[in-house]
């Protein structure tokens, strides 16, 4: 499996992730590679194989819905890159 | 006598405890030789010199009443990937360089409960994506065995730290082989716990079904100290096991004879070599070693099967980089530089702000893994790579079940070279996930594994060979049915005091 420049630039598009032109090209070249050496899982044959098995012997988890104490909100902001009045600032997602 | 930061955790205890040592004595010790080697290794990313002296003030009051634990006042160093409040948790990234977590890490509670003494946080490589600590976004570390070479990776900080006298003991992480790998390179004892044995509350998330919190000590009867501190069941991580600790400490059985020839204290125990893990391109010397550890246990009493198979093992490397990357593409979405993190500003508008924040935050390997990830969740790829791999991941985890029937461990090298170069394969990934061969198969099945000194070799290239005599360390693996690391930590204590490879220092 060969990865066009196209194709990379389409993956980095979904994932949100810019790239410069010469790390597009570098990609293209190494996950290429990478990709080859994942053939080798064609020759097996999983018709009948379920999708993973939980290494852990539970299923569901579950916890009684009880109010705990939370985060002041200083200290919920105080990572924030930007923020204005109490609250995360972004930018405008609307026109 | 030997110097303070040189004891280990159940030395410095006893000395804690006859009050012949105070632990503001012993954290400044390690302050000390942190001060004197860490120009040579970059073990550290940060260092908290004031608040770990008042850790050990404040130990020494709770152990001067009497009150004390196996950790009380010993001090630590902790992978930058576990969350510790008010202190910088970087990741080993640009996109977590100013990230002050708000809480801490379970694994940090647990530690702090027992009045444990945290001298700072140790690199790794970025996101713990790396076998070398070279994507460290900050600095690479460098082996304490020859400084010319990597310390292994991802928890590359932690276990040239622990093996330079820097800490008593380190907490690392291990999603591929992250604990082990360094461990063999640097001579120490590194333990991938069981998956949900350990709470992951906390932990940065790299890839959520195979990440494990795992202790680097000096020796075994350490390593049972920091596990049994640190394993258990937490509400806030839901995949760890409601499942009572054992007393780790107790499963290890002294050498009745103290001397040649050794007591049979493995008599009983059943352990397979599969054949799969002597891989090819392995290292001649790491071969013979292993085969000389193996006769070891053998001699120790243990029953060893030569001719144990586990077939799907050459299919772990692919299942591993499709399961990791698509892991990880999904926990690092949360990186849009809003909520904390690197943000690069000046953008024009909210997509390009996030597109350029991950560019210049993330460094290539975290990328790289993105990418693959990506593509191989993607529509029209998604039952080729992501569901093909969750299904040979099944297979992999039934050869394990069925060879547990059998064995009750099973003994592999931990790497198949010992340290390589540093900028050796930095440029070439795929070469760079081939060391981690011997590791992956473990965190894909989620069963327990230990990696312990097993002898010493030259590089395998003449022209690469270090002047100094003694060689790098090698690692042996032993791995374990689910919740068996009592086990493991019995065969690690036999083989421990059977041999002297865990006593042997770098020369720094």
């Amino acid at each position: 499996m060969k990865l066009s420049y196209d194709q990379v630039k389409h993956i980095a598009w979904l994932a949100r992730l810019g790239l410069s032109e010469a790390e597009i090209e570098k990609f293209s070249f190494q996950l290429s590679n990478i990709l080859e050496n994942f053939e080798v899982l064609e020759e097996i044959d999983t018709t009948n194989v379920p999708p993973v098995t939980p290494s852990i012997p539970q299923q569901n988890v579950f916890r009684e819905d009880r109010i705990a104490k939370s985060y002041p909100q200083n200290a919920v902001l105080a990572n924030a890159p930007r923020q204005e009045e109490n609250c995360f600032k972004v930018q405008a997602i609307l026109e | 006598m030997n110097k303070l930061y040189q004891l280990s955790i159940h030395e410095a205890h006893e000395l804690l405890k006859q009050r012949k040592i105070s632990s503001v004595e012993l954290t400044r010790s390690a302050l000390k030789r942190i001060a004197e080697v860490e120009d040579k290794i970059h073990a550290c990313v940060t260092i908290t010199e004031d608040s770990a002296l008042r850790q050990a003030e404040e130990a020494d009051k709770h152990i001067s009443s009497g009150d004390i634990a196996p950790l009380t006042g010993i001090p630590t160093l902790v992978k930058d990937v576990i969350c510790t409040q008010g202190i910088r948790t970087t990741c080993g990234s640009k996109m977590l360089e100013n990230f002050i977590p708000p809480y801490n890490a379970t694994v940090i509670e647990k530690l702090k409960a027992q009045k444990a003494v945290i001298l700072g946080k140790t690199n790794m490589d970025e996101f713990a994506m790396g076998s070398s600590t070279e994507h460290s976004a900050f600095f690479p570390t460098h082996n304490p065995w020859d400084l010319s070479r990597v310390p292994g990776g991802s928890s590359g900080g932690s276990a040239a730290a622990v093996a330079t006298d820097e800490a008593i003991y380190a907490l690392g992480s291990d999603t591929g082989g992250s604990v082990r790998q360094p461990a063999g390179f640097c001579n120490m004892i590194g333990l991938k716990p069981t998956y949900g044995r350990v709470s992951r509350f906390g932990l940065v998330a790299f890839a959520s079904s195979l990440d494990q919190i795992g202790p680097i000590t000096k020796d075994v009867p350490d390593c049972a100290l920091v596990m049994s501190a640190i394993a258990g069941h937490d509400p806030r991580d839901s995949t760890s096991v409601p499942y009572p600790v054992p007393d780790y400490s107790q499963h290890l059985i002294p050498d009745p004879s103290g001397s040649s020839p050794r007591g049979r204290i493995l008599e009983g125990l059943k352990i397979g070599i599969p054949q799969e893990y002597f891989v090819e391109g392995m290292q001649n010397e790491v071969r013979a070693a292993l085969e000389t550890a193996i006769r070891k246990l053998e001699k120790l009493g243990a029953e060893i099967d030569w001719e144990t198979s586990l077939p799907s093992t050459k299919y772990a490397l692919a299942v591993y980089y499709i399961l990791a990357p698509s892991e990880a593409s999904a926990n690092l979405a949360r990186y849009d530089g809003v909520k904390y993190g690197f943000s690069e500003r000046g953008a024009s508008n909210v997509i390009e702000t996030t597109e350029k924040t991950r560019q210049f935050g993330f460094g290539s390997e975290v990328k790289r893994r993105i990418m693959l990830g990506t593509y191989a969740l993607s529509a029209g790829y998604y039952d080729a790579y992501y569901l093909k791999a969750q299904k040979v991941r099944t297979l992999i985890k039934q050869e394990f079940d069925q060879a547990f029937k059998k064995y009750d461990a099973l003994v592999t090298p931990t790497s198949p070279t010992v340290a390589f170069k540093l900028g050796e394969k930095i440029e070439d990934p795929m070469q760079m996930y081939l060391s981690d061969v011997c590791t992956q198969p473990i965190n894909i099945a989620g069963v327990p594994a230990i990696s312990i000194p097993a002898g010493f070799a030259s590089d395998p290239s003449p022209s690469l060979r270090s002047g100094s005599g003694q060689g790098l360390p090698i690692g042996m693996q032993i791995i374990g049915k689910p919740f068996s690391e009592e086990t493991l930590l019995r065969i690690a204590f036999a083989y421990e005091q059977a041999t002297d490879w865990h006593k042997k220092r770098p020369p720094l």
